[in-house]
């Protein structure tokens, strides 16, 4: 335990109004959410839009200023305050965005793309550099001689393909990726999603995996956290999360994935309902006043749930 | 809304302060002065500097700047070394007069440019199109001053189809209906020379938003309700693509203003852009800071009154 | 017996890049009966969304051929006028991104109200909006009166959506048009969509052609599926029977490359290639074939035809006889920075 450990972070944005642009209160994007990281592990953020998800990806990465908690990498504090050695971290952690098409500048060389990271924290020349990014661009099975093409010259999964090339050029040790396949036709997303998992055992990597399609997160996670208005509802393992939910919330998100079996439909549909019904009745048993979830409690070693104080 | 705007206008206040100091400092720091070469001879250069002395030219920067803001406040210029009368009254006809050429240089452009700017959208990339955008590019691409000057030649003097110069013909009596179109006549001519030269921009914008808003998922969904294309463009794509027209409106001004000040000079036009010319050369610097900052607070309100207006059409504004 | 609703009849739509006319829609024959569901599956670019916006007629500077015969009568280059009749009347459609799809400077009241309105010139003003408010409650919007007089920007993605489906449900269409209308949306929000649909076409018995990527979605809702790739249908059948038993590579293919809620599976199935392009598509032979290259050519007819294998189920190409999956080890080597 503890290759990434997030304790009790905060990220909240102040918004402004009246006469003169005072804040007047505080979006809280994520409200006291702690999880930690294996290594070699891929840890899955779920929830739906506005739920704080991809905000906390960003704000471990630093992308988004941390209003409180702490974030300790291989035992070291790297919360943005706190950050000395920050060059470093930057090197370890990484970023995949979700749109290829827009997180790739269409004005640059794959080349200069892929070797921008070993630009700025290695200096190599001219000749290595080429040759480390034909590496790199044979690892994410691109040919070698594509260095000089430009962006708009490839398709959306080999896009998507060059951004986590260049993710992976300086060997990091964690990648956040932030729904990384969202924007990407099926036969695509399993192409990168199945090239995620074979570069992870290659390069032991570890992944923050953010997304919103639970079918995705399944398929690549070995701990989940259910995240909704900024705090984790539940936490634990896909098989604990997707066989066994126990929040309500999570009950009802794992319920409204659609069943790729169309004979069960009605059964699905009735599922549902039961669900639903529980959920709208359930609701003030497992939300506070603000209508935000409590604080997580463990049900078995993996298993937490955030469930209301017992009293 | 009204919180937009009070806070809008509160930015203003520093934004007219700087530029009061600026436009004050610069026009200290011309070479020469008013009385440099305006003086007889015969006067004692010891004379002079005691007139200098006098008038406070001397004093340091701010207090004259403070003496001077103190004026302006009560709309007072001070004195105009040139034509021997307050600055304000020498003003007052010429603002009146730059104002409607203005207005009326308003007018003409969106009399050209949006007929023009809805065709070369709504046609894009027809022959249509191309005309309307190689008139345009040849508006951006010809000098204002060569274009006037062009102009009246031609019709001013070789046609002789309007007046060359002046803002109403003389010895008419301020009131009567013949002065008023005497007044439009002359204005007629510089009017239409500047708006043919300005509408690049104004073209150009609408086409790009019609051809933008054309391709809006909303107008398909208005196709799909059944609505004909006439009802599609009226209603949907005219309507959203001149909301940013209105607000760029305000920004208009800033662009009239640098246009006014070749057009009046070369047209004869007595307003405030051919004062501005007048006053520089003759070192008359409570005229050059009065009119400048004139043209600076035009340029000012010009820019609120956009974002007023914007914050009036656009309801996605409106809400905060 | 179902009773036709919509008949298309080898219909080609093309669009014209430079100066000559691709076809996006090549050679499509379908049927969409009253109160079923048809979906229409494929990746992006395969034409399925071009398809739905030939039946709509929202296509400018193509050239459409063959027959769209909606009930009984072609539609296909009719005059505008006639076509407006028909849209937002007879036919509505539901669209992908519910956040562009309204008019950021109409209110919703008016942006119903104007479907109303184009169809129905009688109705007088009050009873437009006592129309539009009744429309609001049907999609399942909360305080219909004072979302009325609301922007779309002050509504929520899945409250849009609803208004989007409130508009194309105005006139009661009997053909709906829903291109990927969930894909933009959160998976709660998306089930509540989709049960509103269903709803609404039980409600009003009419035809929807659901077009979507999502093989979820597809098992959730239709009644028959017709996939799609490169332009051409490969593959049509009851739901029951594509899910149970499919049998285009193409559909196999799909199939084994989403991740599946159910099962476990170590690796994802990779479709090698990618979709050509509407200029680069080939035109003759089976499409597919350059995507499933370890079948030996003599397995694919030379002019691919559906073939009925079974009572309503059609494949393309005799390629599906004899296709399975690659070995493993044909998987690309990749080699790790040293």
């Amino acid at each position: 335990m503890g290759f990434l450990k997030v304790e009790d972070l905060k990220v909240h944005f102040p918004i402004k109004g009246g006469l003169f642009g005072r804040t007047l209160g505080h979006v809280k994007a994520v409200d006291g959410v702690s999880f930690s990281l294996d290594k070699g592990k891929t840890y899955g953020l779920v929830g739906e839009s506005g739920s704080g998800k991809s905000t906390t990806g960003r704000a471990i990465i630093g992308l988004n200023h941390i209003t409180d908690g702490k974030i300790f990498f291989e035992d070291n504090e790297i919360t943005a305050t706190a950050r000395k050695a920050k060059s470093d971290i930057r090197k370890d952690i990484q970023m995949i965005f979700q749109d290829p098409y827009s997180s790739l500048n269409p004005k640059k060389r794959v080349l200069d793309i892929v070797a921008e990271p070993l630009r700025n924290f290695e200096s190599l020349s001219r000749k290595e550099e080429r040759i480390r990014v034909q590496e790199l661009l044979e690892l994410v099975g691109l040919s070698p001689e594509s260095i000089l093409k430009y962006p708009h010259e490839f398709s959306g999964g080999q896009r998507q393909r060059i951004g986590i090339a260049r993710a992976v050029a300086l060997k990091p040790k964690l990648i956040i990726a932030d729904e990384p396949v969202s924007a990407l036709d099926v036969s695509v997303q399993a192409q990168v999603l199945n090239f995620m998992k074979e570069i992870q055992g290659e390069l032991d990597l570890t992944y923050l995996f953010i997304s919103h399609d639970l079918g995705v997160i399944k398929h690549m996670c070995d701990h989940i956290g259910i995240m909704y208005k900024g705090r984790f509802v539940e936490e634990g393992t896909a098989k604990e999360i997707f066989n066994d939910p126990q929040h309500i919330y999570t009950k009802r998100l794992v319920a409204a994935i659609p069943d790729i079996d169309p004979r069960k439909r009605e059964e699905m549909k009735q599922f549902r309902q039961e669900v639903n019904t529980e959920y709208e009745q359930a609701y003030n048993d497992y939300f506070n006043e603000e209508g935000l979830a409590y604080s997580l409690k463990p049900i078995s070693d993996t298993h937490l749930v955030a469930l209301p104080e017992k009293g | 809304m009204w919180k937009f705007s009070v806070r809008r206008i509160m930015i203003m206040i520093p934004q007219l302060f700087v530029l009061s100091v600026l436009i004050f400092v610069l026009a200290k720091m011309m070479p020469g002065d008013a009385l440099s070469g305006q003086i007889d001879p015969n006067i004692d250069p010891a004379r002079i500097e005691e007139i200098r002395q006098e008038m406070g030219w001397y004093d340091p920067w701010h207090e004259q700047y403070a003496r001077w803001i103190g004026g302006v406040i009560q709309w007072d210029f001070g004195q105009s070394f040139r034509f021997k009368m307050p600055v304000t009254e020498l003003m007052g006809q010429r603002i009146e007069n730059s104002f409607w050429l203005s207005l009326v240089t308003l007018i003409f452009t969106y009399l050209i440019a949006i007929p023009l700017g809805i065709t070369s959208g709504r046609y894009n990339d027809t022959l249509r199109d191309s005309l309307i955008t190689g008139y345009s590019y040849l508006g951006f691409a010809t000098p204002i001053f060569i274009f006037a000057l062009v102009m009246l030649w031609v019709f001013g003097f070789q046609l002789g189809w309007f007046p060359t110069s002046g803002s109403v013909t003389p010895g008419l009596v301020p009131g009567t209906f013949d002065y008023f179109v005497s007044k439009v006549y002359h204005l007629i001519l510089p009017a239409l020379s500047m708006a043919l030269i300005t509408t690049y921009s104004t073209i150009q914008y609408l086409r790009n938003e019609i051809i933008d808003t054309k391709q809006k998922d909303f107008i398909l969904l208005a196709r799909a309700k059944g609505a004909s294309e006439s009802r599609v463009y009226n209603r949907h794509i005219f309507r959203n693509s001149l909301l940013p027209i209105a607000a760029f409106f305000g920004f208009e001004i800033t662009t009239l203003i640098g246009g006014s000040i070749f057009i009046e000079n070369i047209f004869g036009y007595p307003g405030m852009g051919q004062l501005l010319i007048e006053s520089i050369s003759l070192r008359d610097y409570s005229v050059v800071t009065a009119t400048t900052l004139l043209f600076g607070m035009a340029a000012v309100l010009g820019a609120l009154l956009s974002d007023i207006i914007l914050s009036i059409v656009d309801p996605r504004i409106r809400i905060k | 017996m179902a009773e036709k609703l919509l008949e298309i009849k080898n219909l080609n739509t093309s669009f014209r890049i430079r100066d000559d006319y691709y076809a996006a829609v090549d050679d499509v024959s379908l049927t969409v009966n009253k109160n079923e569901v048809l979906a229409i599956v494929g990746e992006s670019g395969c034409g399925k969304s071009a398809l739905a916006f030939s039946i709509m007629g929202l296509h400018n500077r193509t050239k459409m051929e063959g027959e769209i015969l909606f009930k009984g009568e072609n539609i296909v280059n009719i005059s505008p006028s006639k076509l407006n009749k028909l849209r937002g009347k007879s036919m509505g459609m539901i669209f992908q991104d519910p956040l562009t799809a309204l008019n950021p400077l109409m209110i919703i009241g008016d942006q119903i109200g104007e479907a109303l309105l184009l169809h129905n010139k009688e109705l007088s003003k009050t009873k437009r909006k006592e129309k539009v408010i009744d429309l609001l409650n049907k999609v399942g919007i909360p305080r219909a009166e004072h979302v009325y007089e609301q922007f779309p920007h002050e509504l929520s993605g899945g409250m849009r959506q609803r208004v989007v489906i409130a508009t194309a449900i105005a006139n009661e269409p009997e053909l709906l048009i829903a291109d990927e209308p969930t894909t933009a949306l959160d998976v709660t929000i998306q089930s509540q969509i989709l049960d509103l649909i269903k709803d609404l076409k039980e409600d009003m018995n009419s035809g929807v052609v659901l077009i979507t990527h999502d093989l979820g979605v597809v098992a959730e809702m239709a009644d028959r599926v017709a996939v799609m790739y490169a332009g051409q249908l490969v593959e049509i059948a009851d739901v029951h029977t594509l899910f149970e038993e499919p049998l285009h590579p193409y559909t196999k293919s799909l199939f084994n490359s989403v991740p599946n809620a159910n099962e476990e599976q170590e690796k994802l199935h990779v479709i090698q290639g990618i979709v050509p392009s509407l200029q680069n598509l080939p035109r003759t032979g089976c499409r597919f074939a350059a995507r499933i290259p370890w079948i030996d050519a003599s397995q694919h007819e030379e002019h691919p035809e559906l073939h009925e294998v079974k009572p309503g189920h059609f494949v393309r190409c005799s390629c599906y006889k004899h296709f399975h999956f690659p070995e493993e080890s044909k998987e690309e080597q990749h080699h790790g920075i040293s």
